[in-house]
């Protein structure tokens, strides 16, 4: 082969190489080393730099070198007018340019350099503002460096550049996101105490139901986990648990906190919360797209007798078929000013008696499997049990009636008995 | 004997010349492991560097760039440095780049060991 097909062969594949590096490296570090690599060899150039030029402060930090300096050295001044000019030559500069360059930079860092010769200096340039330059000093074969050898370490000098521009945008955005993250994190814990200091506002509204919401949310949350419902999802249904009675702010504080069961009258006033609470809920912008349909649809049964749309089985959307579940549970579990609270296992017997009617099967059922877990110990968690222990003793008493609650609900016996009446 | 170098390039050494086995490295970035096994035998007091190309099927101008290091380390030791196993393509490389103005190219292992060039002391160049 003749030498200068074997030249040019030897260039193209240094620069082919030096493009598959950019694109395909993900190592920003290791793509320089490697660049350095191609460029020093595609000439056989003995020494050399590569080096990034820190602009904030007017600094180049050597990314990858050989036979410059034994200092250990890694960072160089670079003053802003030097680096002003460098840019405005491009990394198409003339061949006068990049040894004149050499020599100033040289004079200007005697004392890195030694008495190590830089013959050439290309400057890395993106849209005119200087990114890093390149330095080379002599040739294995001792030539002198000549125009076209300065042809191909420009275009080499190119690449690299468009890699380091490339690095540099892709850690800004990067840092954007991460600053992102960080402001709706921010806003998230906002919008979880405002939820929380909501749900403590609509408990002090009824002091016979200190805590309902929060505990609502906490049965919600336990029900949608055992469902399977992904933790996005689940943080949505605890939010609905929280604010699914706030309808109740615009109900008469006299209703709310009647000593007796409500009258028609009363009964009338109560039943608007839910509506209230999605007119209240579908204002905000929620994380979570069905909080305010949770709200409205929690007095919902299944068999279209519920409130206040009259919706029938799959009309009602999953998570305020929980939220319902969860709202009763704390109902039944706890005491009212006109009836003590029911005893555990007769809580369940109401479950069992209005599944498929009231209340939506798969959710009971998977409310009957997370507490039987619990009462079982294989589950880490001891969550219900820790609420209920408040006011129940022996709260593993109803392990039996669970196990066979979640048979016949598996076997499809309870709901189908259930739908049948 | 054959040795597994500190960076996993295969090496041997013969009285104080030691033989490194390039491999596939030369054409990517982990060539740079013969170079650190050269250096590392040269701090270890080798007299002479035998590099053995023949299981090198490429050398590409990362490969070049790291032989420049080797030869630039040999240089500064003072040690003589001897390519074997060369093919023809890249003896050809070595000599267009001009790499073969400061290494020695053999045939093959046997004559780089016997070359005069590592069983003679080197001749030292003094100012004049």
């Amino acid at each position: 082969m003749e030498p200068n097909t074997q030249r040019l062969l030897h260039t193209f594949a240094a620069l082919a190489d030096l493009g598959q590096e950019i694109a395909d490296n993900a190592d920003f570090e290791e793509m320089l080393r490697a660049s350095f690599h191609l460029l020093l060899g595609s000439l056989a150039i003995r020494r050399g730099a590569v080096a990034e030029y820190d602009r904030e402060r007017g600094q180049l930090r050597i990314a990858a070198m050989r036979g410059i300096t034994e200092s250990g050295q890694t960072e160089l001044p670079l003053a802003h007018d030097h680096a002003r000019r460098l840019a405005s030559l491009g990394s198409a500069l003339s061949f006068d340019d990049a040894t004149k360059e050499a020599e100033r930079f040289l004079g200007d860092q005697k004392e890195f350099f030694g008495s190590v010769e830089i013959e050439l200096l290309v400057p890395l340039v993106i849209r005119e503002r200087l990114i890093g330059v390149v330095l080379l000093g002599e040739k294995a074969n001792g030539e002198k460096f000549n125009e076209g050898d300065l042809e191909i370490v420009c275009s080499l000098a190119r690449h690299i550049a468009v890699g380091v521009h490339s690095h540099r945008l892709l850690e800004e955005v990067e840092r954007k996101a991460e600053e992102n993250r960080r402001l709706y994190d921010g806003l998230r814990a906002i919008y979880k105490e405002t939820v929380h200091a909501f749900a403590a506002a609509i408990d002090i509204k009824d002091r016979y139901t200190n805590g309902h919401s929060v505990r609502v949310g906490k049965y919600s949350e336990i029900i949608a986990r055992e469902m399977g419902w992904n933790d996005e999802e689940v943080e949505g249904i605890t939010i609905a648990g929280y604010l699914h009675d706030i309808g109740k702010l615009i109900v008469d504080l006299s209703v709310i906190n009647s000593p007796e069961r409500f009258n028609a009258k009363e009964s009338k006033e109560m039943s608007r919360h839910p509506a209230a609470g999605y007119e209240i809920l579908a204002r905000i912008n929620h994380p979570y797209a069905e909080i305010p349909l949770m709200a409205r649809y929690h007095h919902e049964r299944i068999d279209g007798n519920g409130y206040p749309d009259g919706l029938k089985g799959d009309q009602i959307p999953p998570g305020a078929k929980i939220v319902t579940v969860a709202d009763s549970f704390d109902a039944m579990t706890t005491d009212r000013p006109y009836r003590k609270r029911l005893p555990l296992e007769d809580v369940f017997v109401d479950f069992r008696a209005n599944t498929g009617t009231q209340f939506a099967p798969e959710v009971i059922c998977a409310f009957c499997r997370a507490f039987l877990r619990e009462i079982e110990g294989t589950s880490k968690e001891k969550r219900l049990m820790k609420l209920l222990s408040r006011n129940y003793d022996n709260v593993e008493d109803v392990g039996p009636l669970l196990s066979r609650m979640i048979s016949d609900l598996d076997g499809g016996t309870i709901a189908a008995s259930a739908s049948g009446h | 004997m054959e040795t597994i170098g500190s960076e996993s390039v295969r090496s041997r050494r013969v009285g104080d010349t030691a033989v490194i086995y390039a491999g596939d490295y030369l054409n990517k970035l982990s060539g740079e492991r013969v170079e650190r096994e050269c250096k590392r035998q040269l701090e270890s007091g080798c007299r002479a560097l035998v590099i053995n190309f023949r299981d090198t099927e490429l050398v590409n101008s990362i490969g070049v760039s790291i032989l420049m290091g080797v030869i630039d380390a040999a240089e500064q030791s003072g040690a003589r440095l001897i390519f074997s196993d060369v093919d023809n393509h890249t003896a050809n490389l070595f000599e267009m780049l001009g790499l073969a103005r400061h290494v020695t190219i053999t045939k093959d292992e046997e004559e780089a060991l016997a070359s005069p060039r590592v069983t003679e002391p080197r001749a030292v160049a003094t100012g004049s």
